[in-house]
C-alpha cells in the first residue's frame, strides 16, 4: 500500500528532519513538505510546495495529490524571525483552520497527526503534580500561548467529530530541549544571567528534539488504529470500538480488546470521532533552578512584576517565556506514550537538557 | 530523643565528617546534580536542610513527645489523619518530623497542602521540596498507587483558623475525599492526636477585610500579633505531644468505594477517633507550657 504524507511547517529544522525521515521510511512513497518560506537545505526527494496554509491553496494542495496522512507541527514555530508574535499566532490558528477545512472534503485523508504541547494544560497553583491526557482543561487557559494551543486542539477535536473516519492523533510535546531547540524558554535558559520568579521554582520536563521528530514518526508510521467507523455509520455510531464494516484502506479492522499480532504497536485508546492524545516528554523532571545549575549560569530571583524589565536589561529582546510557566511550571505522565504509543524517548528531561549546553547559532 | 553522643573524643572525627558531607552537599548543589521525584520531592534538601532547620524547634522548643509510633506502617501505602490546629500549619511539619526521626524505616511523610500554599512565594518554592503536593484526589491517588505515606489534615482552613476558645474542638472533615482514596487503595487510616499546637499562636480575631484584599483564609490577631510587630510572630513555647493511633483497616470496605454512606461512617469514625485521642492526650499533658 502506498502512503503520501503532508506535512507542514516543512521549513523548520524539526520539519526537514522529519519530512527526510518519513521518506526513508518503507511503506511510504511521497512526501509533499508545506511551509511560507522555502527551506534552507535541499530536501532531497520530499517535494516542497511554497503555500500559505491560510489560503485556500492548502484544498488543492491536498486535493490534487491523493494525500493519506497530515503531520501538522503545530507548534514548532521559533520565538522570533517570520512567525513571531501575533502573526505567528495568527498563521498557527487561521493555518489550522484552513488545513483542517481542507482534510475535510477529502476523502483520501486517512489520518491527521497533531504535534501540540503540554502548554495546553496551563500552569496555576491548582496544578496536580502531574497533568494526565484526560486532563485537558475545559474551559481554555486566560492567555497567551496555551489559549492558542487549546483552540487549536478543539478544532481538532471538532475535525475529528465530523471525520471520524480519519484517525486523529495529537502528540503534547514538553519543553524542547537540545543543541538546536529554539523556543522562548531555551532562549531564557541561555541568557547570560537567567532571571527568575522570586519565591517560586517550577519545575520543567524536557523533550530532545530528536526525540520530537521520532515520536512524530513513531506516530505516522504506526499501524492505522483499529475500529474506526467508516463514514457512513459515523451518525449515531456511539458504540466504541465498533468493528468497522468494510476496512477501506486494507488494514484488518478488529474490536479494540481483539489480541494484537505481537510486534505490533498499539496505537491508542482507538475511538471514532475522538483524537488520541499523548503526552510526550523525557523521563523525570527538573526544577528550573536546578536546570539553570546543570546548565551552569547565574540565577537573578526578582518579583513576577518586574521580570519583564529586567529580562530586557539582561537579554537581548526576544519573547519571554509565560510567567506563569516560570512560576508554577508543568509535569505530564507519560504512562501512555510508553504503554500505548510504545515509543521511549533516548534522551531523559536531564539528557535532553545537558545537550542543551551550546549556542544554537553555531 | 537524641541518640547518646559517643565520648568527647571522637567529637574531632565527628566535625570532620560532617564538614566533607556538607561541602559535598554545597557541591550537589551548585551543579545542580541532584535527583527530585514526579512530585518534585527533593530528599536531598530535605534531609540535608530542611529537617536540619525544623529540629532544634521540635525537640528543644515544642519539646514534643511521640507515643504510638508503632501504629506507622513501616512499608507501603498509609494515610496519617489528624487534627489542625495553631493559625500556622506547624503541626503538619512536626508530625513530617516525628516519622523522619522516630519511625524504625525514618519514612518520608507526604503531607497535602492546600493550593494557598502553592500560591504564595517562598513556600511555593519550598512545599515540594519537602515532599508536599496539592490536596487533590489525582495526587493522593498517585502517592497511595506508589505505596507512599500520606499526611491529610481534613479540617484544612477550618482548623488552624479556628478561635483559641474551640481550642481541641475538631471541626467539619472536609467531604471525606481522604476516606474514599484510602479505600482506593485499601491503604490504612493512621488516626493521629496533636497536642500542644493550639497554643502557639492562641488566635483571638481575624481582620476579614484585610484578609479579602491579600487573597487569605483569615488575619491572625493574637495575643502578641501583629502588636508586637515581627517579635509577634514568635510562636509560644507550648509542650507537645503527637500520638499515633492503631490504624483503621480499609480493605474489607474495598468494594464500596462508591458508597457515600460507608464514607461517611468512615469519616466520622476517625473523627471521633481523633476527638477521643485528643482529649485522653490533654489530660495527660496537664499544663500547656510544663515541660
Amino acid at each position: 500500500m502506498s502512503r503520501t504524507v503532508l506535512v507542514t511547517g516543512v521549513s523548520r529544522p524539526p520539519g526537514m528532519e522529519l519530512a527526510r525521515r518519513l521518506w526513508a521510511a518503507p511503506g511510504i512513497d511521497r512526501v509533499i513538505g508545506v511551509d511560507l518560506t522555502s527551506p534552507p537545505d535541499d530536501l532531497g526527494d520530499v517535494e516542497f510546495v511554497r503555500a500559505d496554509i491560510r489560503s485556500p491553496v492548502i484544498a488543492k494542495v491536498v486535493e490534487a495529490t491523493d494525500i493519506e496522512t497530515v503531520v501538522h507541527l503545530g507548534t514548532l514555530q521559533p520565538p522570533s524571525g517570520p512567525g513571531r508574535g501575533a502573526s505567528g499566532r495568527e498563521i498557527a490558528l487561521i493555518g489550522t483552520m484552513q488545513l483542517l477545512a481542507a482534510c475535510q472534503r477529502a476523502a483520501s485523508v486517512r489520518r491527521f497527526i497533531l504535534q501540540s504541547s503540554t502548554a495546553v494544560y496551563g500552569s496555576t497553583a491548582h496544578d496536580p503534580a502531574l497533568f494526565t491526557e484526560d486532563m485537558t482543561p475545559a474551559s481554555p487557559p486566560p492567555g497567551g500561548r496555551s489559549r492558542d494551543i487549546f483552540e487549536m486542539e478543539s478544532y481538532v477535536r471538532g475535525f475529528t467529530r465530523r471525520r471520524p473516519d480519519v484517525s486523529t492523533t495529537v502528540l503534547r510535546l514538553a519543553h524542547l530541549a537540545g543543541p538546536t531547540a529554539d523556543t522562548a524558554l531555551t532562549r531564557h535558559l541561555r541568557l547570560p544571567v537567567v532571571p527568575t520568579v522570586f519565591g517560586f521554582d517550577p519545575r520543567l520536563q524536557f523533550l530532545h528534539i530528536d526525540d520530537a521528530v521520532e515520536v512524530l514518526a513513531t506516530a505516522t508510521l504506526a499501524p492505522r488504529p483499529a475500529a474506526r467507523i467508516p463514514p457512513g455509520r459515523a451518525a449515531g455510531a456511539d458504540e466504541i470500538g465498533a468493528p468497522a464494516e468494510a476496512p477501506p484502506d486494507g488494514v484488518a479492522a478488529a474490536p479494540v480488546s481483539a489480541p494484537l499480532p505481537a510486534g505490533t504497536v498499539r496505537a491508542g485508546r482507538a475511538q471514532a470521532g475522538r483524537p488520541i492524545v499523548y503526552n510526550i516528554a523525557g523521563e523525570g523532571a527538573v526544577y528550573l533552578s536546578q536546570a539553570i545549575r546543570r546548565l551552569g549560569r547565574p540565577a537573578l530571583p526578582v518579583p513576577a512584576p518586574l521580570l519583564p524589565y529586567v529580562r530586557a536589561l539582561v537579554g537581548k529582546g526576544g519573547e519571554l517565556p509565560p510567567i506563569s510557566e516560570l512560576t508554577y511550571g508543568r509535569v505530564t505522565d507519560t504512562t501512555r506514550m510508553r504503554t500505548e504509543l510504545g515509543f521511549q524517548p533516548r534522551y531523559s528531561t536531564a539528557a535532553a537538557l545537558a545537550a542543551m549546553d551550546g549556542d544554537p547559532d553555531g | 530523643m537524641a541518640e547518646p553522643t559517643g565520648a568527647a573524643l571522637a567529637l574531632p572525627e565527628k566535625w570532620d565528617r560532617r564538614l566533607a558531607g556538607a561541602l559535598r552537599f554545597v557541591r550537589r548543589r551548585i551543579g545542580g546534580e541532584y535527583e527530585v521525584d514526579e512530585f518534585g520531592f527533593d530528599p536531598d534538601l530535605t534531609d540535608t536542610v530542611l529537617i536540619p532547620l525544623l529540629r532544634p524547634l521540635y525537640e528543644k522548643y515544642f519539646r514534643v513527645d511521640v507515643s504510638g509510633m508503632h501504629h506507622v506502617p513501616d512499608a507501603g501505602a498509609g494515610l496519617v489523619v489528624a487534627n489542625h490546629a495553631g493559625t500556622i500549619p506547624i503541626d503538619s511539619l512536626m508530625t513530617q518530623l516525628a516519622i523522619h526521626d522516630h519511625h524504625p524505616t525514618h519514612r518520608h511523610l507526604r503531607l497535602l497542602a492546600a493550593d494557598l500554599v502553592f500560591k504564595l512565594p517562598v513556600t511555593a518554592h519550598l512545599a515540594r521540596k519537602a515532599g508536599h503536593t496539592l490536596a487533590c484526589n489525582e495526587d493522593v491517588d498517585r502517592l497511595l498507587g506508589a505505596g507512599e505515606l500520606v499526611g491529610v489534615w481534613p479540617e484544612g482552613f477550618k482548623g488552624i483558623g479556628k478561635r483559641f476558645s474551640q481550642r481541641y474542638q475538631l471541626q467539619r472533615f472536609g467531604r471525606g475525599g481522604f476516606v474514599a482514596a484510602a479505600l482506593r487503595h485499601g491503604a490504612p487510616i493512621v488516626p493521629v492526636a496533636i497536642v500542644g499546637s493550639e497554643e502557639i499562636y492562641p488566635l483571638i480575631g481575624d481582620v476579614p477585610p484585610v484578609a479579602k484584599v491579600l487573597g487569605l483564609p483569615y488575619v491572625p490577631v493574637t495575643p502578641t500579633f501583629p502588636w508586637l510587630g515581627p517579635l509577634g510572630a514568635i510562636p509560644l513555647p507550648s509542650k507537645w505531644m503527637i500520638d499515633f493511633g492503631p490504624p483503621i483497616p480499609t480493605e474489607e470496605y474495598a468494594d464500596q468505594v462508591d458508597d457515600p454512606m460507608v464514607v461517611f461512617e468512615l469519616t466520622n469514625q476517625v473523627r471521633e477517633t481523633i476527638q477521643h485521642m485528643l482529649y485522653r492526650l490533654l489530660v495527660k499533658r496537664g499544663g500547656a507550657f510544663g515541660s
